[in-house]
């Protein structure tokens, strides 16, 4: 019996992969498997190669799989660019239609199946994909029967004869499979799961349902890869809240229309990748300075400029912390997993309008994409917090004088008031004002001011849930292994993997980017011998913020990624070694 | 004293801030025909948001007694949807220079005209960059020679009204600051048009367009009450008239009266405002959403 699988289907993009995948990984799930997927495609719709790889298991998985026990493959390039994945018991089955040639240099299996063959018999050559699910649960000992509930939920709309012709196509792709294969499959073979129902979900579902139950009412967002469904989910939900998307011109109306939202008393965000940040800065400039919530997430691609669309990368972190002319105080969150995406982004929404600061979801997206089986989302622990929000009991102005929405206070920040509010009136702009808002350009107010603003978020650190994610057992570690957001995984399953090697190993996960949370990472690098931070970038963004707030320039090394592709857990593990 | 009192007048909308534009200009009969129309159609100051850009005009919104936001250059428009749709019993205005809306602000000009949000729309047109000292705008005319043009422009200048009528605005109008009474009455007719309201306004610049002066409009401009059979719900006339008259027409040029207004026509749009909607989505809600991940 396996541990675990690891799957990939491949083939020409516009051909099914994604749903071949889809249907294998929401039965799976169902059964109570931990799943963990990942998706490589390119920024075209039809054509150029793309593969889904599942990782399947009885007990949770966060990264994905170094090697691979099975390739379904769709053409040739999938083989050809996936083969050496596989390791010497894997099984290449692929379809007949592209007369398949198998590498000389593997010692995998090889099987060529009909798939496009049997499910044109039986009705449509597009119900291949579901030949090919049939095939795999041949070699992996699955019932073809735990497929009938997905399959009549993505059919059933189209009727019972649908339904029943892919479930017959799932038949028949096992049948075939069972009567070729030769020699013993059950490696590949999972021990049955707990039946438990979990849910299965990208990073940006979650986000999503943290926004919604943040209480968002507007989302105003312009399409980018890898954020777009965020905006689709809520477009399908906010209409039942009596909110809307509103899918702009831009990103820089999505970003000021969201800040228009929040003054005007309502939670709204937007959400982008690189090239729309750059869009936004100059808006969340002005929700720094009119202290304006606004929360932006940045779903990270390649870049820089249009870079790598649809590719993993971390390389956002430095413009997100620094972005914007001048100075404002800004909040910049990195969410780890699907969990902590939808966590933190309710606490996005809470720390936007407690500080009145724009803030930052920081997301990748590995994360953002990835599908994963999510542990279950404790809906206690969500609390809306609105911070200084007046809704009303203001004393009437005398002789017209303005509400003082800036007052200087202790904590930095001020009564907030929203439109419509009697005895609220006051002036906001981007312009340096004094504690009214009218524009001044006194020295000794402008410095009241700009101490007041950058004061709100000085205490973050010691009341921001968990801002360091510590897995540090070690009081002296060998090594001390520093990410964030999607990279947590793989370093787990390489630290394991270092442990068992004999080091000492530990793990800090950084998700409280900025204001940079110092004292609680300095202790782990105190007393690790080695400190490396793993991070998919060329320069080492991460490794540079830590520097600079905690020091060791000398002990802090870097392992870095900016191919494109997510770190496997072997990468770690070669560096590590290599650095100690 | 409160401002709420029971019968709002354009007093009410005063605020003690001066004005630091150049004495003569334009946008001073802007200012005050915004507080008469306000007043004239009942509202009181706290029901009334004022959003304006950035340049001369842009600080509009610090010298009306309401709620104000003065943000970045050419974001008016954005920002001021953004207010509407969180609160739909506010009354919102939009403001701006000619470079804010027509410039670096024009594809979110042409985007609200199309999504036709319920807000209303004053460019104070003076076809100049104002406060960074007079440079040429998308409204200047050909030839018209300034300190980024000392030879004089060459390119076409931008027909904002005939932008406007082609591509859906539902309420297109044009005034001339002087006639603080043409000017008020558009403006209120712009408040109460249900959509999105574009009106210009030539508002001179006294300090760095000697050209097109008060005298020059003055001379130039033709009234549409002033030409027969005029009809505002005629589309092709419109476009027709003001292709005649280079634009140079005041009055509401277009009004469709029939387009249900963005609001009306968002899905489950809810009938209060937003901003008094109770945020928590309760337990039972949020299972169900849980649930369709499994």
């Amino acid at each position: 019996m396996a541990e675990q699988l690891s799957w990939k289907v491949g083939g020409q993009q516009g051909e099914g992969i994604e749903s071949t995948g889809e249907i294998f990984s929401m039965a799976l799930n169902r059964l109570g498997y931990h799943l963990y997927g990942y998706r490589h495609f390119s920024s075209r719709i039809k054509g150029g190669h793309t593969n889904n790889k599942i990782r399947v298991s009885t007990k949770k998985v966060s990264a994905v799989a170094d090697d691979l026990d099975i390739l379904v493959a769709f053409d040739q390039e999938t083989i050809d660019v996936n083969y050496q994945e596989l390791h010497a018991n894997g099984i290449i089955i692929a379809d007949t239609k592209f007369k398949p040639v198998k590498p000389d240099d593997t010692e995998a299996a090889f099987y060529a199946v009909p798939f496009t063959e049997i499910a044109t018999e039986l009705g449509t050559s597009l119900m291949k994909n579901m030949v090919a699910v049939g095939a795999t649960c041949s070699i992996i000992n699955l019932d073809a029967s735990v497929f009938l509930e997905v399959v009549e939920e993505i059919f059933g709309r189209k009727g019972e004869t649908v339904v029943q012709k892919n479930m017959e196509a799932i038949q028949q792709g096992y049948d075939y499979m069972k009567e070729q294969l030769d020699g013993d499959t059950s490696a590949l073979q999972l021990p049955p799961a707990d039946g438990q129902k979990r849910m299965f979900m990208i990073g940006n579902d979650a986000i999503a349902l943290g926004a919604l139950a943040a209480g968002v009412r507007l989302m105003a967002a312009y399409p980018i890869t890898p954020a777009s469904e965020i905006m689709e989910y809520l477009i399908k939900k906010l209409p039942k809240v009596g909110g809307t998307v509103i899918q702009t011109e831009d990103e820089i109306a999505a970003a000021t229309m969201a800040i228009g939202a929040n003054y005007g008393g309502i939670r709204s965000f937007t959400a982008s990748a690189g090239p729309g940040l750059s869009l936004m800065m100059e808006a969340i400039g002005l929700s720094g300075m009119t202290e304006t919530p606004l929360v932006v997430i940045d779903t990270q691609r390649g870049g820089p400029s249009t870079g790598l669309p649809t590719k993993q990368e971390q390389s956002d972190l430095m413009a997100m912390i620094y972005g914007t002319h001048g100075e404002i105080p800004k909040v910049v969150i990195a969410p780890g997993t699907a969990e902590e995406g939808f966590y933190d982004t309710v606490e996005a929404f809470n720390i936007a309008e407690e500080y009145q600061v724009p803030v930052i979801l920081l997301s990748d997206l590995q994360l953002s994409l990835g599908k994963h089986t999510v542990e279950p989302l404790d809906y206690s622990k969500v609390h809306i917090r609105r911070g200084k929000l007046l809704k009303g009991g203001i004393e009437p102005r005398v002789d017209k004088s303005y509400f003082k929405r800036y007052e200087v206070t202790e904590d930095g920040v001020s009564p907030r008031v929203i439109p419509g509010v009697s005895g609220g009136i006051h002036h906001v702009t981007g312009v340096e004002h004094d504690e009214t808002g009218k524009p001044s350009e006194s020295p000794a107010n402008r410095k009241a001011q700009m101490d007041k603003r950058m004061r709100k978020i000085s205490q973050l650190p010691n009341v921001f849930p968990n801002p360091i994610y510590k897995n540090a057992k070690h009081e002296e570690a060998d090594l001390l292994l520093i990410g964030f957001n999607s990279t947590g995984g793989a370093i787990e399953e390489a630290m394991e993997r270092l442990e068992a090697d004999g080091l000492k190993v530990n793990h800090a996960r950084v998700r409280l980017v900025h204001p940079f949370p110092t004292y609680e990472i300095l202790p782990l690098i105190e007393s690790a011998k080695n400190v490396a931070v793993v991070e998919n970038n060329a320069t080492g963004q991460l490794a540079s913020i830590i520097k600079m707030n905690a020091g060791y320039p000398q002990k802090i090394k870097s392992i870095l990624k900016y191919d494109g592709n997510p770190f496997l857990p072997h990468h770690i593990v070669e560096s590590s070694k290599e650095l100690i | 004293m409160s401002t709420t009192a029971a019968t709002p007048t354009f007093k009410d909308f005063r605020n003690n801030v001066k004005p630091n534009w150049c004495p003569g200009c334009g946008d001073f009969s802007v200012q005050a025909a915004i507080q008469r129309a306000a007043a004239n159609v009942g509202l009181t100051p706290e029901k009334l948001a004022v959003i304006s850009g950035i340049g001369c005009s842009g600080r509009i919104s610090g010298y009306i007694n309401s709620y104000g936001l003065h943000g970045i250059h050419g974001r008016a428009l954005p920002i001021a949807q953004g207010v509407k749709m969180a609160n739909k019993d506010l009354t919102v205005i939009a403001s701006g220079g000619d470079g804010d809306g027509f410039a670096i602000g024009m594809g979110h000009t042409i985007h609200a005209m199309r999504r036709n949000i319920d807000l209303t729309y004053i460019v104070m047109d003076n076809q100049i960059y104002g406060l960074t000292k007079g440079q040429t705008s998308p409204r200047s005319a050909a030839g018209f020679k300034t300190k980024s043009t000392p030879l004089g422009s060459i390119e076409q200048t931008l027909s904002p009204m005939q932008l406007a009528v082609t591509t859906g605005a539902t309420f297109v109008a044009q005034s001339f600051s002087t006639d603080l009474k043409d000017l008020t009455a558009i403006i209120e007719a712009g408040i109460n048009h249900k959509g999105f309201s574009l009106i210009n306004v030539f508002s001179p610049c006294v300090t760095y367009n000697k050209v097109n002066t008060y005298d020059w409009f003055k001379e130039n401009l033709t009234k549409l009450s002033t030409i027969e059979g005029y009809d505002p719900a005629d589309r092709q006339g419109a476009m027709n008239t003001l292709m005649q008259h280079d634009d140079l027409v005041t009055g509401i040029i277009y009004q469709d009266t029939e387009r249900p207004s963005y609001q009306e026509l968002v899905e489950g749009y809810a009938q209060t405002p937003l901003s008094e909607a109770e945020l928590d989505l309760g337990a039972e809600a949020f299972d169900q959403l849980v649930k369709e991940f499994m």
